[in-house]
């Protein structure tokens, strides 16, 4: 849907990724792998003895629609990184009609094993069909995952009306309105039962507490609709306040569903961490997701006592972008990316999510798709786009340094003395000027075809287009 | 003049979403088919005659708390500049009234079916015995359409440009049932109820209302992927009704869709209409989106009674008796209620003075960014009124 705000690249935005990665600077292991073919070769066996011995075993459920796909982007980027895990995958899927009580025990008792897992959205299909409650809501609840933590950051790169949001939202995942508990008591009426316990709910709100004191976060605010659901929504508010009373230096607050959606929109900046039932968690999560860029940006996790899932943040299948290569793979390889900072590969880590910030910052892929796409074949870099973000003052910059942002070995005006310099230069200026992409489509085009006729645009010896790998 | 033709088309093309369900003759023709809830006193009680004599209308007004009480006496200053055939019958009723007041309100509102109404406070440290005035209002009166008209403003800077969302919300169940209690210790089971009755009531409504106002989109909002029973039959009512409507587009979305997509691209959404909680909490994002509490207003119908107020309700405690609060929301919503009561001029006459009193950025109030008191806007909209007349 729209919702992901514009068209991604995902092979290019993962190729890219796996790219910065790769061009890390100051990293004695990636410069071993990059030295020699046969060093290449010797240490890369070594890696793989290494993975498997020391890797981290982790369960991966990809799911339905665009899951299996942002998987494989998360695998691509891992073997990138070398990163020490080793998934073992499952394929959990009601729509797709791969779901049975032994599948679901298999995965369950994967997870038990691995207590760290990965997962794409499991669909949940509208129709009755005997069973009121979903396998990911079974999955949930067996695993007895309470707690579900959103983190919602503005990324730098994305245009939205928002800038620089942070919040965390934690959402109650195991009651509330989601208990699948709905009969047809008499012809025509359904009664659906909402169920708020004490426990349940004093154990959300200590690990709201227990996360805003670990993060550093300063006010934690409870969502409710208390004035009408008095005993149920009073119930959440009380146990909140009960655990409040033992976090002096955290203020705590409470405000009303409705005026909370009204603020997310207004002025979300007020807003820290806020903690609430099922419902309005799902609700509000999706709201904030909205506001940062939509589904494809925002990670999320699922705890446990024992046991951490990682996933997106919004969820959804976003079945209609299957096979298109659009997905956007930011949110998953984020949440990737808290699964490592998780197993304690803090390097890995931090690896992976600088990559990906700085993949959106430098605006390598984007909105206008088909645009940097065409530009991207006529540098001969069919995954890394223009050198960079367009605008007339990036002009000279793009022509003094062709080969981009990332710096590089080739000394500066290395491109005029390339036959199709003029060419180039034209486009650039064309690109940086107009915003519609046609022209530069057009332009790529036909640069397309004079290099399948013969000429070449790239350099010999790495020149400008190499990216100090 | 041209100024003043475009605020006219402007103000012609405004909220003006009166459809009467009175009117709506053969809706009944569903109801009578299916047991009737036993909440609707309307069924049980004669309707009275309208309270107008002399050509002028009696009006119940109910200032309520906060802010509610100086906004009603705004709305009066304005109707008595416009010269509007329109008597108030004032009754106070607030969060610390007794069961009697409350009942003398609804009292009230049923001798004379129209009502202005300000937000009645719901205090949660009472018993759950006491239910929400509000609540009780709607539930008693059956007021079972609550609609609101989202339209960018002009004058006001939001971060969403060109918003034209008419929101249908089922206002007397769903969550809001007050069925609740303690099964177990430390466990509580609160119900919600969804009948076919009131799904189809609702979805006729919100139908009716798309082909009257020329809209060419329906947008039924649910969670019947987890409530597949209870939101399923609401789906399957709305479904069942479009299919009486061929001309308008039917389409179904998820809740946490929804808000999504409002946050990010609310212009495709024409009309939507949604059970009781989403309905609340759609309309607050819509409220946000098009500039905030002080600038919608809203309207409650039932088969009888018909209730108008702010499209959010937020009493505004805080801006009490400060002279800070925003006047526009109020005066848009009685403007819909002399539409209602078929004083089609002076609601114009009123609804053009506000949008021309908005143009004008220097009389803001500051929670639209400006710095000038509520008193300022009445004055300036009170000037455009006499300059017209």
């Amino acid at each position: 849907m729209a919702a992901l705000i514009g068209v991604r690249c995902l092979t290019r935005a993962c190729a890219s990724v796996s790219q910065a990665l790769v061009a890390a600077p100051n990293s004695g292991a990636w410069r071993n792998l990059c030295t020699s073919a046969v060093a290449h070769a010797a240490s890369r066996s070594q890696a793989e003895d290494m993975r498997v011995e020391g890797a981290f075993p982790v369960t991966m459920l990809p799911g339905d629609g665009v899951g299996p796909e942002l998987m494989h982007a998360v695998k691509e980027v891992f073997k990138a990184a070398s990163v020490p895990v080793e998934f073992q995958e499952h394929h959990l899927s009601e729509v797709q009609n791969m779901a049975s009580e032994e599948k679901l025990e298999q995965v369950l008792s994967s997870m038990k094993e691995n207590k760290v897992a990965i997962i794409g959205k499991i669909h949940t299909p509208m129709e009755y069909k005997g069973e009121l409650a979903s396998y990911d809501m079974r999955l949930r609840r067996k695993l007895d995952l309470f707690a579900n933590v959103v983190h919602v950051k503005s990324l730098p790169g994305y245009k939205t009306r928002h800038n620089n949001l942070d919040l965390v939202i934690i959402r109650e995942q195991t009651e509330g309105e989601y208990s699948s508990l709905e009969h047809e008591s008499a012809r025509g009426v359904i009664e659906c039962l909402k169920i708020v316990t004490r426990t349940k709910s004093q154990r959300i709100a200590k690990f709201a507490f227990d996360y805003a004191t670990k993060k550093g976060r300063g006010k934690v605010t409870a969502v409710h609709k208390a004035n009408i659901m008095k005993l149920g929504d009073g119930l959440f508010l009380q146990c909140c306040e009960e655990v409040a009373e033992l976090y002096p230096k955290i203020k705590f607050e409470t405000m009303i569903i409705d005026n909370c959606c009204m603020q997310l929109v207004q002025n979300p900046y007020q807003f820290d961490v806020l903690v609430m039932p099922n419902l309005y968690g799902n609700i509000i999560d999706n709201l904030a997701a909205g506001l940062v860029g939509g589904a494809g940006v925002v990670p999320g996790e699922s705890y446990s006592a024992e046991y951490a899932v990682f996933e997106t943040g919004a969820r959804h299948p976003f079945a209609q972008a299957v096979g298109r290569n659009i997905a956007n793979p930011t949110a998953m390889l984020l949440s990737a990316s808290n699964m490592l900072r998780h197993l304690n590969l803090e390097y890995h880590s931090n690896m992976i999510a600088d990559a990906v910030k700085k993949v959106i910052k430098v605006g390598k892929v984007s909105q206008e798709g088909c645009g940097f796409r065409a530009l991207a074949l006529l540098f001969g870099e069919p995954e890394l786009g223009p050198p960079f973000p367009r605008g007339p003052q990036n002009i000279f910059c793009s022509l003094i340094f062709p080969c981009g942002s990332q710096g590089c070995s080739s000394p500066p005006f290395s491109w005029l003395f390339h036959p199709l310099a003029l060419l180039r230069l034209l486009v650039t200026v064309c690109y940086s000027l107009f915003p519609a992409p046609s022209v530069g489509s057009f332009m790529a085009v036909l640069m397309q075809h004079l290099r399948l006729s013969g000429l070449s645009v790239r350099g010999e010896h790495g020149g400008w287009r190499s990216r100090g790998r | 003049m041209i100024m003043a033709l475009k605020m006219l088309t402007a103000a012609n093309c405004f909220v003006k979403a009166m459809l009467r369900p009175s009117t709506l003759r053969h809706s009944l023709g569903i109801l009578f088919g299916h047991e009737t809830s036993l909440r609707s006193f309307s069924f049980k009680h004669s309707i009275p005659p309208s309270a107008k004599y002399g050509g002028r209308h009696t009006v119940t007004l109910i200032p309520g708390d906060g802010i509610g009480p100086e906004l009603m006496l705004h709305v009066k200053t304005v109707f008595r500049h416009a010269c509007v055939p329109v008597d108030f019958e004032e009754v106070m009723v607030n969060s610390t009234s007794s069961e009697e007041d409350i009942h003398n309100a609804i009292m009230a509102v049923r001798r004379n079916c129209v009502a202005l109404k300000g937000n009645i406070e719901t205090d949660h440290n009472l018993p759950p015995s006491h239910k929400s005035c509000n609540n009780r209002f709607r539930v008693t009166l059956d007021l079972y359409a609550n609609v609101i008209h989202f339209k960018s403003l002009p004058g006001v800077e939001t971060r969403h440009k060109n918003i034209d969302i008419l929101v249908v919300r089922e206002n007397t169940e769903g969550e809001y049932s007050n069925l609740e209690h303690e099964s177990v210790k430390g466990v509580i089971e609160s119900l919600k109820i969804i009948t076919k009755a009131k799904s189809l009531r609702i979805a006729e409504y919100a139908f009716q209302l798309a082909q009257v106002m020329g809209r060419k989109k329906v947008t039924a909002v649910h969670k019947a992927n987890i409530m597949k029973l209870g939101d399923g039959l609401f789906l399957q009512c709305c479904r069942e009704v479009a299919s009486h409507y061929p001309q308008l587009t039917f389409e179904g979305m998820i809740v946490d869709n929804t808000t999504m997509q409002l946050v990010s691209r609310p212009q495709q959404f024409d009309v939507m209409v949604m059970p009781n909680l989403y309905g609340n909490i759609v309309n607050n994002v819509c409220t946000g989106l098009v500039g905030g509490a002080g600038l919608v207003p809203g309207a409650n119908y039932g088969p009888t009674y018909a209730v108008f107020e702010t499209a959010s309700k937020q009493s505004g405690r805080n801006l009490a008796n400060k002279n800070m609060a925003n006047p526009i929301a109020m005066l848009l919503a009685s403007c819909i209620m002399l539409d209602y009561l078929k004083l089609h001029s002076y609601a114009t006459c009123i609804r053009t003075a506000v949008l021309a009193s908005m143009e004008n950025k220097g009389v803001h109030t500051p929670d639209i960014g400006g710095q000038s008191t509520t008193l300022d806007i009445v004055q300036n909209i009170i000037s455009h009124i006499s300059t017209v007349n």
